[in-house]
């Protein structure tokens, strides 16, 4: 590309294609849902509501950027909601255990963050193993996963709801409702994930060859990449956001029971879907999820605090926003 | 002068901006069994799938029966009698034969499948046919040879008049191509047309009425068969002066030390027990028919395949495992024959095309990935390889052939290799774009590196090789030097007359192919 004029023109070219809806469109969203809930009420842009609304959105958020890595190769995994519940229930059951000899202290709750990092780990590793040793769908092997999870979380609560010590969720509780210069902590936490999570996918060898396995399996197996290491490595990401999910939501109910995380699965995958990632793989966008994982967090507020539409209908709203969402971003493509 | 099937006037096709036929005229008589020759490349197959409905003429006249028609679909065409068969078949494998012959079309009794009456037809047309074929086998469960039976009883369930074969006897043994053309004979005297695409020219010889011949997209012939000799055949096919496309060879009186050494390598059901010795600054060619184990064979080398046994020495070292990057850190390289499929990522952009084996040279001193010195090796590979680019940020699945497979080897390139194996690196490219790949090799050996080149354009092989191996079955059977590089000696090897392991008879078939 040595001539100066096509080169320009081609530049040009590419400003036209540059704003489609897959890149900006998210974000828009963002914007036209605040809008849309400030006429609805007003309240929406209180400094209090806002905050909520980011907070709340933080689980998924967390869990949603390490779903983008494995949509991003093109797997799934649907076993991270089942997964944040096993490990919150295991947490409890760990601190309650410690608080006996350690005491309602810090250590006894680091101790407990550790253990959810490792199971995190562990359980992300185990999915990942299976996937690409056992040469399974990852459909196949998280909906297995997911259910164990799942009952194994039942089967520790008994049935019932695992509570966590008072002492402890006192002294654990500012993880979650605290605040560092103003902002909530899992706030903060989130957009760390979200650093750290960009600059993975986007400037790491790891990130490039997630997105060219995503592209083409084959071709990178023919590029001499490590497939299975890098989608194990997937995985073991994964699990690690869930443990993250895990450690900043403990401390907001101090409980865990059977239906912990449920749909959280969903929601992650929702976000990574709307913010732009193929589900087919070979594209992903970090900050997409993130604002992905808002505009659920909006849409559901907005429901309360309208009468317009009944929350109840939430999962019917974000279900059309998801299904409105692919089908822009097609559209936007052809 | 009998009535004639099918013809074409001044036909063109585009693809694109690359021109691929110029004003062929082609006719077809009722009857008849026409060959329609060429080198890979040369617009056959735009041909005749300009006549069976899967493209439209850029420009030109179709002519079906003496009528104008132009055909927007397969479905159109089949309708209008004309069906082909391809070289991949189209086939449900699940299905089962009568499933497959009805497809798309079955009958219906009060709106439900009529199965007794497929049944019964595909009985009579399978019996018609002289196959054993039961109509209740799964296609997936059958030998190739009858899957190619079971397209052409699809195309004759419904009364074809014209039959349009590409290669159809590149994957059959000699006993199924002699029931082939028993049936292409009965086809003809039933008065159906074919049109028959061989790279084979004796089974051209032996079967068809008429042959054309295709060069680059031009028509350069139509004759009688009779009227030919197979070298004429060849002669018309390849029309340029081979050693204006090929770079002269150098003079090989020198004793170079070996590069790669490769002893003893099995792949169950590929290779057998293949040993060969690369020389430093030599292109050494790999030729064979598709299936005989090269692209295996290489594919173990690289460790791209698991080997059942066998050792590879890279200069005089034992080397290395069982992962292509283990080869690669030995300098060793391979270009995949499927570029869309193994060899580049179409949906990405160039730059982590050509980076992709060498990301560990594109990164910041903090180990982060360095866009700019990504954007850098792009821009020198595009002026290197004189890549044509449709704009500087364009997905690499927008480039024309040609260009893809020069990203393909700017990719390889950047590893700095020793050896190349380069897999059919001119496949589906035009002769202008070949013509820099030999250069570009040729090039490459003369600055000490060493190549493996397996293609299945002899003249490719001829003209570009030092000296020759040929694989047939999964073995090695033959090594040619100097004067021995020629087509009937390697197809002498390539089909078991020569070299001693051949698993069938050789048969009254002379051996020679283009």
């Amino acid at each position: 590309m040595n001539h100066p004029t096509t080169d320009r023109q081609a530049r040009l070219k590419q400003l036209g294609t540059r704003f489609s809806w897959q890149d900006i469109g998210p974000f828009a969203a963002v914007v036209a849902l605040m809008i849309l809930g400030t006429t609805i009420n007003p309240t929406f842009l209180s400094m209090a509501n806002l905050t909520n609304v980011f907070t709340r959105s933080a689980f998924t958020g967390i869990i949603a950027i390490g779903a983008t890595f494995i949509i991003g190769t093109g797997s799934i995994d649907l076993s991270v909601g089942s997964m944040a519940a096993f490990n919150s229930g295991m947490m409890i059951i760990f601190m309650n255990y410690l608080v006996k000899t350690w005491g309602a202290t810090w250590a006894t709750i680091l101790a407990a963050m550790g253990l959810a990092m490792v199971l995190g780990i562990v359980g992300g590793f185990v999915n990942g193993f299976v996937i690409t040793k056992g040469r399974i769908e990852s459909f196949i092997v998280t909906l297995g996963t997911m259910g164990i999870f799942r009952s194994l979380v039942t089967y520790l609560a008994d049935g019932g709801t695992l509570s966590l010590n008072l002492s402890i969720r006192v002294l654990y509780r500012p993880v979650y409702y605290g605040t560092l210069w103003g902002i909530p902590i899992p706030l903060i936490v989130f957009g760390l994930v979200a650093v750290v999570g960009a600059i993975l996918l986007n400037k790491t060898r790891f990130g490039r060859y997630v997105l060219a396995i995503g592209s083409n399996y084959d071709v990178a197996h023919y590029s001499a990449i490590n497939v299975n290491r890098i989608r194990v490595l997937t995985y073991v990401l994964q699990g690690l956001c869930v443990a993250i999910a895990t450690i900043i939501y403990v401390p907001r109910l101090g409980s865990a029971s059977s239906t912990t995380g449920l749909g959280w699965e969903l929601e992650a995958i929702a976000a990574v879907i709307i913010g732009g990632t193929a589900m087919k793989g070979g594209s992903a966008r970090i900050w997409g999820t993130v604002a992905g994982a808002i505009i659920f967090s909006i849409i559901g507020n907005i429901l309360n605090l309208s009468n317009v539409i009944s929350q109840y209908l939430n999962g019917a709203v974000q279900g059309l926003i998801i299904i409105g969402a692919v089908l822009l971003q097609r559209t936007g493509k052809e | 002068m009998p009535e004639l099937a099918l013809q074409t006037k001044t036909i063109c096709k585009t693809y694109g901006t690359v021109p691929v036929l110029f004003d062929v005229d082609f006719d077809l008589k009722k009857g008849e069994i026409h060959a329609l020759i060429g080198e890979n490349g040369a617009g056959k197959s735009t041909l005749v799938k300009i006549l069976a409905g899967y493209h439209e003429q850029t420009s030109g006249e179709l002519l079906r029966k003496g009528q104008p028609v132009r055909y927007h679909n397969t479905g159109a065409a089949e309708a209008d009698g004309i069906v082909m068969i391809h070289q991949e078949f189209n086939l449900a494998n699940d299905l089962d034969v009568e499933e497959n012959i009805f497809l798309g079309k079955e009958l219906l009794k009060r709106g439900l499948l009529d199965k007794a009456a497929m049944r019964q037809r595909s009985t009579d047309i399978l019996d018609k046919l002289g196959t054993k074929i039961k109509p209740r086998t799964k296609v997936k469960d059958l030998s190739v040879s009858d899957k190619q039976m079971v397209e052409i009883a699809k195309a004759l369930a419904f009364n074809s008049e014209v039959l349009i074969m590409d290669e159809p006897t590149a994957v059959l043994t000699t006993s199924e191509i002699d029931v082939l053309f028993r049936i292409i004979r009965a086809l003809k005297d039933h008065g159906v047309s074919i049109i028959y695409i061989s790279h084979k020219l004796d089974e051209v010889k032996e079967l068809a009425d008429r042959v054309t011949v295709l060069r680059d997209g031009y028509r350069i012939a139509t004759e009688q068969v009779s009227d030919l000799s197979e070298d004429d055949m060849a002669r018309l096919m390849v029309g340029r002066e081979l050693s204006t496309l090929f770079p002269p060879k150098p003079d090989r009186s020198q004793a170079k030390p070996a590069v790669l050494d490769v002893q003893n390598v099995s792949c169950p059901k590929y290779v057998e027990n293949a040993s060969f010795t690369l020389y430093e600054g030599e292109i050494l060619g790999f030729a064979g028919l598709i299936g005989a184990g090269r692209t295996e064979l290489m594919e173990c080398v690289v460790g791209l395949r698991r080997r059942s046994s066998g050792d590879i020495c890279y200069r005089n070292q034992p080397l290395w495992g069982h992962s292509y990057a283990d080869a690669i850190k030995n300098n060793v390289v391979y270009l995949s024959e499927d570029r869309k499929g193994k060899g580049l990522f179409t949906a990405l952009p160039l730059a982590p095309n050509v980076t992709v084996l060498s990301l560990q040279d594109h990164v910041t001193k903090f180990g982060f990935l360095d866009s700019k010195k990504e954007e850098a090796t792009l821009d020198r590979t595009v002026q290197e390889f004189e890549v044509r680019l449709p704009s500087s940020k364009a997905m690499l699945g927008m480039l024309s052939g040609g260009n893809q497979q020069k990203i393909a080897l700017g990719k390889m390139m950047q590893v700095e290799p020793d050896i190349v194996i380069l897999d059919e690196p001119t496949r589906g490219i035009d002769v202008g774009t070949k013509q820099q790949v030999y250069r570009f090799v040729r090039e490459l050996v003369k600055q000490g590196k060493s190549c493996i080149l397996i293609s299945s354009e002899l003249s490719e092989i001829i003209g570009l090789s030092d000296r020759v191996i040929v694989m047939r079955s999964g073995r090695i059977v033959g090594e040619l030097l100097g004067d021995e590089i020629n087509e009937e000696e390697i197809m002498l090897y390539a089909t078991g007359i020569k070299g001693g392991v051949g698993d069938e008879p050789s048969d009254h078939r002379q051996a020679s192919q283009a």
